[in-house]
């Protein structure tokens, strides 16, 4: 069974260039997914790789119903993302690097907040908000405290929390351990390890960091510049391209290697 | 796979609580950011209270300058009223990208209605206990006399003018989706604009022909008016004000949404709805 289905998308972004004092802006489109197809089967984890500005975000922003598409088509458990997005928006949650939550505001309360608007009642949240807290790691001496105060582990982990807490059938993982210390970044893998066999989850992660799509993921694809190269097993990757490990595919798919960012390549950040 | 259509009494109870999460996270807010509410409403007093006391420096009788300071006061309160709820439901999107929960808020499950009525209500109830609170301290302060104040009949009309201007704010909450850097800015000129034109602290009588049409089709007008003999005259709830809220307040909620809608639809072809712009 197909849980995400991604048929030809393309998403441009208009760029306003200056072009001297007086003169109108220059417009530009620039394209940030350029068709992109690729299926998931429900169950499964993929790992979508890419630089900065490759397009990943742009992806799961699409996916998570944030950005309207310019062409071809995506599915989620054959709902049509673009047109219906109620149904997708049921079905799908996601985790991104920024753990985003109002700061003020504690990890129950913020918890409590996000269940609501997916149609749990306070009764229901009641047990399920600390259950799912300890899950995660989070010390229940903290549950009540204002999130400007835990440290960038914690707020991750509790993002990890909200996602879960809705039971999502998708999940949109948008690279959820950048910038995390190294404890906490193998707490969180662990996390979405344990969420594969214990949920009927299924993850689209996207990440910079290979050594983690390769622990993590059936699958691994590569998405660069606003083009999936391709989406296989990760030993099918290595014996395609003849190399040991991931950072060698990339460089041999693009001809660059992975940490070299040309001004294409920062210029595509502002959009991604 | 084909997976069936949640029945229609799920949907609508789906909904209801989406509302209420929308009403108990502005709840957590204002406990949160108390004593800034406190900084706010003391503000809020004080600039009232620097437009009433014009009434005192003028030179006519004492039941005149209680009029006249009255009068200013139910301005003043007006003012306060529906700028608290310009900036709950403008700030819809402000508020949340400037906290970083924007792409999470627009992701969920629940229909913009929703989720800007669930904004509008919150509004109303926040704004009606700053208003009460606001009233009651310049009344104890300069010594007001309201002997024949009519406030159920008040509360009642700023109930009614509550839904034009909950549809108005909704027009201006789009303001931010589309121009992060200045869409809240925008909402408080269409605030500023709109009292201006409505006679917040004079007849409207007073103003250019031009301006007095505008104040027509203004909710606010109809709310000062009405507001105004309720608590000097201990006036009912005219009819004379309430059609016109009604009228504005049908046209401006859907119209209000549909403002939105669009506004939303741009951002997500554009790029805008993340949460630095």
């Amino acid at each position: 069974m197909i849980a995400i289905e991604v048929d030809n998308l393309r998403k441009e972004f208009v760029r306003k260039e200056k072009r001297g004092r007086g003169l109108p802006k220059r417009r530009r489109r620039v394209a940030a997914i350029k068709g992109v197809t690729f299926a998931i089967e429900r169950g499964e984890c993929v790992a979508i790789l890419g630089q900065n500005g490759s397009g990943k975000s742009t992806l799961v922003r699409l996916l998570s119903t944030l950005l309207l598409h310019d062409g071809g088509s995506a599915r989620i458990l054959g709902k049509d993302v673009f047109r219906q997005q109620r149904a997708v928006q049921r079905l799908v949650n996601r985790v991104s690097v920024d753990a985003s939550f109002f700061k003020k505001m504690s990890a129950a309360e913020n918890l409590g907040y996000a269940a609501r608007f997916y149609g749990m009642t306070p009764r229901m949240t009641r047990d399920r908000i600390p259950e799912i807290l300890t899950r995660v790691g989070f010390p229940a001496e903290r549950r009540n405290e204002a999130m400007e105060n835990l440290s960038r582990g914690m707020q991750q982990k509790v993002a990890l929390a909200r996602a879960l807490l809705t039971s999502p059938v998708v999940l949109l993982l948008d690279e959820p351990t950048t910038g995390l210390d190294p404890r906490s970044k193998q707490e969180v893998q662990n996390f979405i390890r344990e969420i594969r066999t214990t949920h009927d989850s299924t993850i689209l992660l996207c990440t910079h960091d290979m050594a983690e799509a390769e622990i993590l993921a059936e699958r691994v694809g590569i998405l660069d510049r606003g083009e999936l190269l391709f989406l296989e097993p990760v030993d099918d990757v290595k014996a395609r391209y003849g190399v040991e490990t991931l950072e060698e595919a990339f460089l041999a798919a693009t001809g660059r290697t992975f940490e070299d960012e040309t001004d294409e390549d920062k210029e595509r950040e502002v959009f991604a | 796979m084909t997976t069936v259509a949640p029945p229609r009494s799920q949907v609508v109870k789906h909904e209801l609580i989406g509302l209420s999460g929308v009403i108990e996270r502005n709840l957590y807010l204002v406990k949160r950011y108390i004593w800034w509410d406190v900084a706010f409403m003391i503000w809020t007093i004080a600039n009232t209270l620097t437009i009433v006391f014009i009434a005192r420096g003028v030179n006519v009788s004492e039941a005149e300058q209680n009029a006249l300071a009255t009068k200013f006061l139910v301005g003043g309160v007006i003012w306060a009223f529906l700028g608290i709820i310009f900036e709950i439901v403008t700030e819809t999107v402000a508020w949340e990208r400037w906290e970083g929960t924007i792409e999470y808020t627009f992701m969920a499950p629940v229909s913009r209605p929703v989720h800007l009525i669930g904004m509008g209500i919150f509004a109303v109830l926040y704004g009606i206990v700053r208003a009460a609170i606001l009233f009651a301290a310049i009344v104890a302060f300069i010594g007001i006399s309201v002997p024949h104040a009519n406030y159920g009949a008040a509360l009642a009309l700023l109930a009614i003018a509550s839904i034009s201007f909950i549809g108005i704010g909704m027009m201006t909450a789009v303001l931010p989706l589309i121009s992060p850097e200045k869409g809240t800015q925008l909402g408080f000129v269409a605030q500023g604009l709109m009292l201006v034109v409505s006679g917040v602290y004079y007849d409207v009588t007073v103003l250019p022909h031009w301006m007095q049409w505008i104040a027509k089709i203004s909710p606010a007008t109809y709310a000062l008016r009405g507001n105004r003999d309720q608590i000097i005259n201990g006036g009912g709830l005219a009819w004379a004000d309430v059609w016109p809220l009604l009228v504005t307040g049908v046209v401006s909620v859907p119209l209000g949404l549909w403002v939105f809608r669009t506004g939303e639809r741009h951002a997500k072809r554009h790029g805008k709805l993340k949460r630095s712009g």
